[in-house]
């Protein structure tokens, strides 16, 4: 890359540019967080259940109910009620889990670890195979391996998550016992082991428990590789096509006439430019993970917040499952507008504009 | 053809194909014609419709094609039989009922998920995509900004939320489904209008006197069916998957409703030793979203050849 001094005039329009970038950001953030927070609040109202008659019983007297009711500010306007509730939650207060008998934000700060770590090994997975994979099929496009990323990518779409997670149960650790059963960890360390931030991969290195290391490993490759595969699917047809979209540009037909090799082609020109939006994928399969975890977590009794979900809607603990939703959208929601953000960042063609 | 004493030899293909169509209907022939062979051209595409034709037919025919009961089983001499016993050619759950006959009437719930879906979310996203493309100024930034929020969402943990809130059941699956399915085709509609809104014929329609509703509904959805079409059949796949998981997590439809994902749910207990509870309708769920899949992919690249092979 030469380096282009840039003039002052324009510096000041790039940082002006950038300044209204994040002010768009900001309120995209904010309005797209008060709807999900709107939607949680009309989906806890259209309960069936009556709040109030859940706390105090069906057949406490009337004025016990009413006055419950007005503690619980039930007897104000929708609007108002609204309002209440906007406060409590961007305070972080979703209300008392009636399962756990904790406040909900404490139960999600505890499990969410659990689901960064899986979500984060198999989007490592994922791009670490899919980028490379969809590389080498547009590139020889119509080869086996063409073919091979275009199976993959489409029993990826076609395939229940839950399934493939039950059959490849039943294969690697029921039949073959190459992996530790459902869990993050074998009962033998889950009391002697303390976490630090929750990610036990993160954590047992840092302590240098090789051990425990060992273990967590065999506990999380199993659903890591299968959400691993799911981002696989859908990173290798992106980038395929991202590819195939450089590779017709007249910079590559200069590159060639340069007599640059092919090799440095592909993977030193094209890539670099199919890199700024590929990075948007990445994010987005991501946040995509965030939340297909609910299923994976499910089958592999995975500690997670999609597990924390299912459980609570297991029991009607609405406070619970609303507050989950809140945090999974919300961290969906940023990594979507950040995405967007970093593609406005890392693309100069956008600035120009 | 200019002489009519020398009447050519017009095959079917030639008047199908011709430059010059003497009428509307002809020419629209044409046109689906060059769209079929496109289409018939990707064997892939073909063995999806196949699938999906498949399907229908089966769940059209279920009473006739299913050798047992869905629900009631036999207890006593049938349960837990493995695949290609004598009557029970998929085994037997639990129950004693015959997988097979489970899966043939499950087919009903599943094309019948897939179709409400596809009927209340796909016109909702037309509507609002259309009018929003179409009106412009703050209609079209106040939809467009709930239409982001709704898309904003992850679509199975709002699914979640939802059926949480109305109550597990097959009804509430599907108004949770479509509630989260239809930003993407307001999004494309959107797209679309933008497209043509300013185009010399609408200019046409609107100088004889068209009104905005009649300009929208006439003139400007039929523009945007093709891609739409193209991408609800892609989005089916997506839609039984989603079904398929709220069965399997308790929430879509309930014991003992054969559907595939809560057959799933059923089986996951006797999973070590009698693997084919679980096997089967796990597999029929990955075919017939795999035909939607290859249906869709063939679709979009007859109907719209600038994305072909992507």
């Amino acid at each position: 890359m030469t380096a282009i001094e840039a003039s002052k005039p324009a510096r000041r329009r790039r940082a002006r540019g950038l300044a209204v970038n994040f002010g768009r950001f900001a309120i995209m953030l904010a309005t797209t967080v008060l709807g999900l927070l709107a939607v949680t609040f009309f989906i806890g109202r259209v309960v069936p259940i009556d709040p109030v008659l859940a706390i105090v019983g069906d057949r406490a007297p009337a004025a016990v109910v009413e006055r419950v009711r007005e503690q619980m500010g039930f007897n104000l306007p929708l609007w108002q009620q609204f309002v209440v509730y906007l406060r409590q939650a961007l305070t972080g207060d979703f209300g008392v889990s009636v399962l756990t008998t904790n406040p909900v934000m404490d139960d999600i700060l505890r499990v969410f670890p659990a689901t960064l770590e899986l979500a984060t090994v198999g989007t490592l997975i994922g791009a670490g195979l899919g980028v490379p994979l969809g590389v080498v099929a547009a590139v020889r496009r119509g080869s086996i391996a063409d073919q091979i990323a275009r199976v993959i990518g489409l029993i990826g779409y076609s395939v229940p998550i839950f399934w493939l997670a039950l059959l490849s149960l039943l294969l690697f650790y029921a039949k073959l016992k190459w992996v530790a059963y459902p869990g993050r960890l074998d009962v033998a360390y889950e009391y002697t082991f303390t976490p630090i931030t929750g990610l036990y991969l993160v954590d047992a290195a840092w302590t240098r428990q090789w051990d425990v290391l060992w273990d967590a490993f065999r506990h999380i490759i199993l659903p890591g590789a299968l959400l691993g595969y799911f981002s696989l699917a859908y990173i290798s047809r992106m980038t395929r096509s991202f590819m195939l979209n450089e590779l017709g540009q007249e910079y590559v037909v200069a590159a060639r006439a340069k007599g640059l090799s092919e090799g440095r082609i592909v993977w030193f020109h094209a890539l670099r430019n199919a890199a700024v939006p590929l990075v948007t994928v990445i994010a987005l399969s991501y946040a995509g993970l965030l939340e297909g975890a609910v299923l994976t977590e499910t089958v592999f009794s995975w500690p997670g917040i999609g597990l924390y979900i299912t459980n609570s809607l297991q029991n009607a603990d609405m406070n619970a499952v609303l507050g989950g939703t809140i945090v999974i959208g919300s961290v969906f929601i940023a990594i979507n507008l950040f995405s967007d953000l970093l593609y406005r960042l890392l693309d100069p063609r956008t600035r120009a504009r | 053809m200019t002489d009519p004493s020398l009447p050519a030899p017009e095959s079917w293909r030639d008047w199908l194909l011709t430059a010059e169509p003497h009428s509307r209907h002809q020419a629209r022939l044409g046109r689906a014609y060059v769209t079929w062979r496109r289409f018939s051209d990707n064997h892939l595409a073909v063995t999806g419709l196949l699938i999906i034709v498949a399907l229908v037919l089966v769940a059209v025919f279920a009473d006739v094609l299913a050798p047992h009961s869905a629900t009631f089983g036999n207890l006593a001499g049938a349960r837990l039989l493995p695949p290609g016993s004598p009557g029970f050619l998929l085994g037997t759950d639990d129950q004693g009922r015959d997988i097979l006959s489970r899966l043939i009437v499950g087919s009903r719930i599943t094309l019948a998920v897939v179709a409400l879906v596809a009927i209340i979310a796909a016109p909702v996203g037309l509507l609002i995509g259309t009018v929003a493309g179409f009106a412009g100024g703050y209609v079209d930034a106040v939809l467009m900004r709930i239409t982001d929020i709704f898309l904003a969402f992850p679509k199975l943990i709002l699914a979640l939320a939802f059926v949480a809130a109305l109550g597990p059941g097959i009804e509430n699956a599907v108004i949770a489904i479509a509630l989260t399915s239809w930003p993407p085709y307001a999004r494309l509609a959107r797209a679309e209008t933008l497209g043509v809104r300013n185009s010399d014929y609408i200019a046409a329609v609107r100088l004889m006197g068209a009104s905005p509703a009649r300009i929208v509904v006439r003139h400007i959805m039929p523009m945007c069916l093709s891609s739409l079409i193209v991408r609800v059949t892609l989005d089916m796949a997506g839609i039984i998957l989603t079904a398929a998981g709220l069965g399997f997590l308790g929430l879509g439809a309930q014991p003992p409703m054969p559907e595939w994902g809560t057959m799933i749910a059923s089986g996951r207990r006797f999973i070590l030793d009698q693997w084919w509870v679980v096997t089967m309708p796990g597999l029929a769920i990955l075919v017939v979203s795999l035909g939607f899949n290859l249906l869709g992919d063939g679709l979009r690249d007859s109907l719209d050849p600038r994305e072909a092979g992507r």
